[in-house]
C-alpha cells in the first residue's frame, strides 16, 4: 500500500488516577480499509476510541487525521474534520421520534460546510438516511418515538447518526453487542455498502465471527496495549492472543 | 500586626473549612448539593437557643439534643424529598433550595434578630499569644476544626460506613453490586451534612449573634469554598478555606473591610476562568470520561 | 378489580393535527384557542384592572419574563439560582446610562438588554465548560456578592442607589410595552425551541456528548441561550429601573430569583408557556396574601418542594393533557 495513511496513531497512552488503561499504542490505517479492533473487557479498546476522539484527553501520545495532527483539537472540530463514532451505550432521546434524533447531525457545521450553506429539508434528509439503515419507510418506523424501538433500530439510528455525517472514517464501538444475530446480519451490508463507497472503518467488536468476514485487519488489545495486528487468521493463530482470549497466562 | 493578622487569618481559615466541611461531605458522598445547607446551621443555632433560654434544659443536653435533631432532620428531608427526585440535579437543586428557603423565611418571620439571641461562649476568657488577644472561643474553633478533618479522615478510611461512604462517592453502581445501600448512604451523608452543620453553628454562633441572614451567609460562604477548592474533595475545602480566609484577612487588615468580597468574587472568578473544576476537582476528570 | 388509566387523544385533536383542520371552523377554533387566549387575556387585563392591580400587572409581566428566561436556561441544562443577576445587571446597566449620560430610555431599554445580557454572558462563561451543579452554584453566590460589593465601594450611589430616573411617558405605555414584550418572548421563543435550533440546545440537555458527536461546539450554543436569557432577564431589570425611577441594591434581591423559579416550577418547566400560567397565578397571590408579609417567602419555598416532588410537570402540563386527551378508568384484564 502506498497510500499515505488516512489516520496514524503514535505511542497513544492513557492514565486513569494509578491505572495506565492505554499504553503506547501506535498504528497506521490505510483509507478504505476496514480495521477490527478486538481484545478482552477493559482491554482498552473503548479508550482508544475516545481518544483519537479526543472525548477523553491522552495523556501522551499523537494522533494524525489525513496528515493532520487532531490530538490537541477539541472533540467537535475533530468530528467536523469527518470522523464518526457511535457510542456503545446509545442514548437517543427516546421522547422524540426517531426521525427527530437525526436533526441533531443534520443541523451539524460539518453538513452546512459539505454543502455550502444551503441543503433542503432536514426532516426530509433525516428519513432518507433511517430507511438507508433500514427503518421501513413503509411501516413508518421512523416516526415512532425512540424510547418504544427495540435495541436493534436503535442501533441502526446510531448508526445512521454517523452516516449524516458524510464521514471519511467511521469507528463503530460495539455496534453488534446486545444484538440478535438476524440484527446482525440485517446491519452487515450496511456496513458494506459504506466500504464500497470507500470509506474507511473501524471496529470495536466482540462478536468475532461477523467481525473476522468483513474485517481486512485486526487489532488485538489486551491490558492497554497492542500485542497483534495483522490478517484475521494470522492473528488468530498468535500464540499470546490465544492466552490472552483463553486466560492461560504464560508463567 | 503581621503576626496578629496571621492568627486572625488562621482562626478565619478555619471557620470557612468548619462551614464549608459538611456541604463538601454530603456532596462528595451522595452528589446531593444540599442548598439548605445554611438553614440547618440556623435550624440548629434556634434550637440550642430556645432550648436554653426557653426551656432551660442543661446546655450539654441541649446541644445534644439538636445536632440528633439535625441528623434526624436531615434524613427525614433525603428519605421524604429527595428520594423522589434522586438523580435529577435540576430538581434536588430546587427541592433543597425550597427547603433552606422555607425555614430561613419562616425564621426571619418570627423576627428572632438582636444581641439576645446568640449562643454562650465555652469559656470567657483570652489569651495573649505572640502579641495578640485571642479569645478561648477563637482558639476552639481552630482546634474543634481541625479535630474534625482529622475525625473525618479516619472515619472515611478506616471505618466500615465510612468506606461504603467512599465507595459509593466513586462508583454508586459498583457500591450497588458489593451489596452496599446507596440510598441507605446517601441519607446518612445528608444527615451528617446537617449534624456537622449543627456543630459549626455550636462553635461559630458564639462570636456574633443568630440571623436568618447568617444561614445564607454561610451557604455563600460553603459554596464559594467548595467552588475554589473543587467540589467533593476534602483536602480542595481545606486549601480553599487557606486561600479565602487568609485572603479576606489581609485585605480586611491592609487594604480595607470593604475589599473583602471583592477579593473572594474575584477569587472565585479566577479559579473558575483558570481551572473550572477548582483546585483539586474532580469534575473535570469525570467529564472527560462521558 | 383492578383498573388502570386510559388516555387516548381526543377526536379532534387528531384530526386538527393535519390539514383537515382547515375543514371546520369547530376545528379551527381548537387550534386556535389555546394561542389567542393568551393574547386576549394580554391585551384586555390592563384595560380591566384598577390601578393597583396594573402595578401587580406589571410585577406578573417581569416575574413571567423572568421565569421564561430561566425556563430557556434549565432546557439547555443550565439551573439558574440567581435570576436576580440578570435583572439586577440590566437594571444597573439603564440606570446608569439614564443616570449619567442623560441617555432616554428609548435608548437605555433595549441597549441595556443587549449589554447585560452580553455582561451575564461573560461573567458566567467559565461556568458553561462545567456539567451538573456548578452553574446553579454560581448563579446563587454571585448577585449575593455584587450586593455587598456595591454596599462596599459605593459605586453606582452604593446603599441610596441612583434616583431620579426618566419615567415612561404613562402607565398606559408601561403595561401594553411590558405585555407587548411578554407575547413576543413566550410566542417567539417557544416557537424557537420548537425549531431544529431549539432540538440542539435541548439536546445538550439531555445528552451532550451526542451533541459533541454531532460536531457542535456545545459551549457556543450554550453561550448563546445564556445570552439570550441574559437578555430578556436584563430587559426586565431596564425596563422596572424606569418604571421606579429608581436602581439600587433591592435588585439584586433574593426576591427575583426565588419567583420565577416558582413561577416556571409551579407552572411547569419546559413549556415557556407554563412558566407564564406560573406567574399569573403566583405574584397575584402574593398580592392577596400581602397581610402574611415574609411568610409569602416561605410559601413559594414550600410550593417549590412540593411541586418539584409530587408534581413535577406543573400545571401547564396537565391543562394540556385535559385539553388534547380524553381520560377514563378501564379495566385490566387478566
Amino acid at each position: 500500500m502506498t497510500d499515505a495513511p488516512i489516520l496514524s496513531v503514535s505511542e497513544l497512552s492513557k492514565n486513569f488516577g494509578g491505572v495506565r488503561a492505554l499504553n503506547q499504542v501506535s498504528f497506521d490505517l490505510q483509507p478504505g480499509e476496514l480495521l477490527g479492533v478486538i481484545g478482552p473487557n477493559g482491554s482498552g479498546k473503548t479508550t482508544l476510541v475516545n481518544l483519537i476522539t479526543r472525548f477523553v484527553k491522552p495523556t501522551s501520545g499523537e494522533v494524525f487525521f489525513k496528515g493532520k495532527k487532531i490530538s490537541h483539537l477539541p472533540p467537535y472540530k475533530i468530528v467536523r474534520l469527518g470522523i464518526a463514532r457511535t457510542f456503545q451505550m446509545v442514548k437517543p432521546f427516546y421522547q422524540l421520534p426517531a426521525y427527530k434524533n437525526m436533526i441533531i447531525p443534520l443541523y451539524s457545521p460539518r453538513m452546512r460546510q459539505l454543502a455550502g450553506g444551503h441543503y433542503g429539508d432536514r426532516d426530509a434528509m433525516a428519513l432518507d438516511l433511517l430507511e438507508e439503515v433500514g427503518f421501513e419507510r413503509d411501516a413508518h418506523v421512523a416516526y415512532k418515538t425512540a424510547g418504544a424501538l427495540p435495541q436493534g433500530y436503535l442501533k441502526r439510528l446510531e448508526l445512521a447518526k454517523a452516516l449524516a455525517l458524510q464521514p471519511d472514517l467511521f469507528i463503530l464501538d460495539e455496534l453488534f453487542s446486545g444484538l440478535s444475530l438476524a440484527e446482525v446480519a440485517s446491519i452487515v451490508p450496511i456496513i458494506e455498502k459504506i466500504r464500497m463507497a470507500g470509506k474507511t472503518i473501524i471496529m470495536i467488536e466482540h462478536r468475532l465471527k461477523e467481525l473476522f468476514r468483513i474485517a481486512d485487519r485486526v487489532i488485538v488489545m489486551n491490558y492497554g496495549e497492542k500485542i497483534a495486528d495483522g490478517p484475521a487468521e494470522a492473528v488468530m493463530e498468535d500464540e499470546a492472543v490465544k492466552s490472552a482470549y483463553l486466560g492461560t497466562e504464560a508463567g | 500586626m503581621l503576626v496578629g493578622t496571621t492568627i486572625y487569618a488562621l482562626i478565619n481559615t478555619a471557620i470557612l473549612a468548619l462551614m464549608a466541611i459538611g456541604f463538601n461531605l454530603t456532596f462528595g458522598i451522595s452528589g446531593v448539593a444540599n442548598f439548605a445547607y445554611g438553614a440547618f446551621y440556623v435550624f440548629a443555632a434556634y434550637g440550642i437557643w430556645g432550648m436554653l433560654n426557653l426551656l432551660h434544659i442543661p446546655y450539654l443536653l441541649a446541644v445534644l439534643i439538636a445536632v440528633l435533631a439535625n441528623l434526624i432532620l436531615g434524613a427525614l428531608i433525603y428519605r421524604f424529598v429527595l428520594l423522589r427526585v434522586r438523580g435529577q440535579a435540576l430538581s434536588e437543586v430546587i427541592a433543597t433550595f425550597g427547603i433552606g428557603l422555607a425555614i430561613l423565611e419562616l425564621f426571619s418571620y418570627f423576627g428572632w434578630v438582636g444581641f439576645e439571641y446568640t449562643l454562650p461562649v465555652f469559656m470567657d476568657r483570652s489569651f495573649i499569644i505572640a502579641g495578640t488577644y485571642v479569645d478561648f472561643q477563637r482558639l476552639a474553633i481552630l482546634g474543634f476544626s481541625a479535630v474534625l478533618i482529622a475525625c473525618l479522615w479516619w472515619f472515611t478510611h478506616h471505618t466500615s460506613i465510612g468506606l461504603a461512604f467512599r465507595g459509593i462517592a466513586q462508583d454508586e453502581r459498583t457500591a450497588l453490586t458489593f451489596g452496599i445501600d446507596s440510598d441507605r448512604i446517601a441519607m446518612l451523608s445528608v444527615s451528617f451534612g446537617a449534624g456537622i452543620a449543627a456543630l459549626a453553628a455550636l462553635f461559630i454562633i458564639p462570636l456574633g449573634s443568630i440571623a436568618p441572614g447568617e444561614g445564607y451567609d454561610v451557604l455563600i460562604k460553603a459554596l464559594a469554598v467548595c467552588i475554589i477548592g473543587g467540589l467533593g474533595s476534602t483536602g480542595g475545602v481545606i486549601a480553599a478555606s487557606f486561600i479565602v480566609g487568609f485572603a479576606e484577612r489581609f485585605t480586611d487588615t491592609y487594604i480595607g473591610s470593604h475589599w473583602t468580597m471583592i477579593v473572594s468574587l474575584a477569587a472565585i472568578l479566577l479559579v473558575l476562568t483558570i481551572k473550572p473544576s477548582g483546585l483539586f476537582g474532580k469534575q473535570k476528570e469525570l467529564e472527560e470520561r462521558i | 378489580m383492578k383498573k388502570r388509566k386510559e388516555r387516548i387523544d381526543r377526536g379532534i385533536k387528531a384530526r386538527s393535527s393535519d390539514i383537515f383542520a382547515l375543514l371546520s371552523w369547530r376545528e379551527m377554533l381548537y387550534l386556535a384557542a389555546p394561542r389567542l387566549l393568551p393574547v386576549i387575556v394580554c391585551l384586555l387585563l390592563p384595560l380591566l384592572l384598577g390601578p393597583y392591580w396594573q402595578k401587580v400587572l406589571l410585577s406578573v409581566a417581569v416575574v413571567a419574563l423572568l421565569a421564561i428566561s430561566w425556563d430557556i436556561l434549565a432546557q439547555t441544562g443550565m439551573v439558574s439560582l440567581g435570576q436576580a443577576l440578570f435583572f439586577g445587571v440590566g437594571a444597573y446597566c439603564s440606570g446608569a446610562m439614564n443616570h449619567y449620560w442623560g441617555l432616554s430610555p428609548v435608548l437605555t431599554i433595549p441597549i441595556a438588554s443587549l449589554l447585560g445580557g452580553l455582561i451575564c454572558t461573560l461573567i458566567l462563561l467559565p461556568v458553561l465548560r462545567l456539567r451538573g451543579i456548578y452553574f446553579s452554584m454560581v448563579t446563587l453566590i454571585i448577585p449575593l456578592i455584587l450586593v455587598r460589593i456595591v454596599e462596599a465601594t459605593k459605586i453606582f450611589g452604593g446603599t441610596e442607589g441612583l434616583s431620579g430616573m426618566t419615567p415612561l411617558p404613562s402607565t398606559w405605555f408601561e403595561l401594553y410595552l411590558s405585555m407587548a414584550v411578554l407575547l413576543a418572548v413566550l410566542f417567539g421563543f417557544r416557537r424557537m425551541m420548537d425549531s431544529d435550533y431549539g432540538l440542539v440546545l435541548k439536546g445538550i440537555n439531555d445528552n451532550d456528548r451526542s451533541v459533541i458527536n454531532a460536531g457542535i461546539n456545545i459551549y457556543w450554543f450554550k453561550a448563546q441561550s445564556l445570552f439570550i436569557a441574559g437578555a430578556i432577564g436584563a430587559f426586565c431589570g431596564a425596563f422596572m429601573t424606569h418604571v421606579y425611577m429608581f436602581v439600587g441594591m433591592p435588585v439584586f434581591a433574593l426576591d427575583y430569583s426565588i419567583l420565577p423559579i416558582a413561577a416556571a416550577v409551579v407552572g411547569g418547566p419546559g413549556t415557556l408557556a407554563g412558566a407564564t400560567l406560573g406567574a399569573f397565578i403566583l405574584v397575584p397571590m402574593s398580592e392577596a396574601l400581602r397581610g402574611f408579609g415574609g411568610l409569602r417567602i416561605v410559601l413559594y419555598g414550600v410550593f417549590l418542594v412540593v411541586f418539584i416532588v409530587a408534581l413535577p410537570e406543573g400545571i401547564f402540563h396537565y391543562i394540556q393533557r385535559k385539553y388534547h386527551q380524553i381520560e377514563r378508568w378501564v379495566e385490566v384484564d387478566k
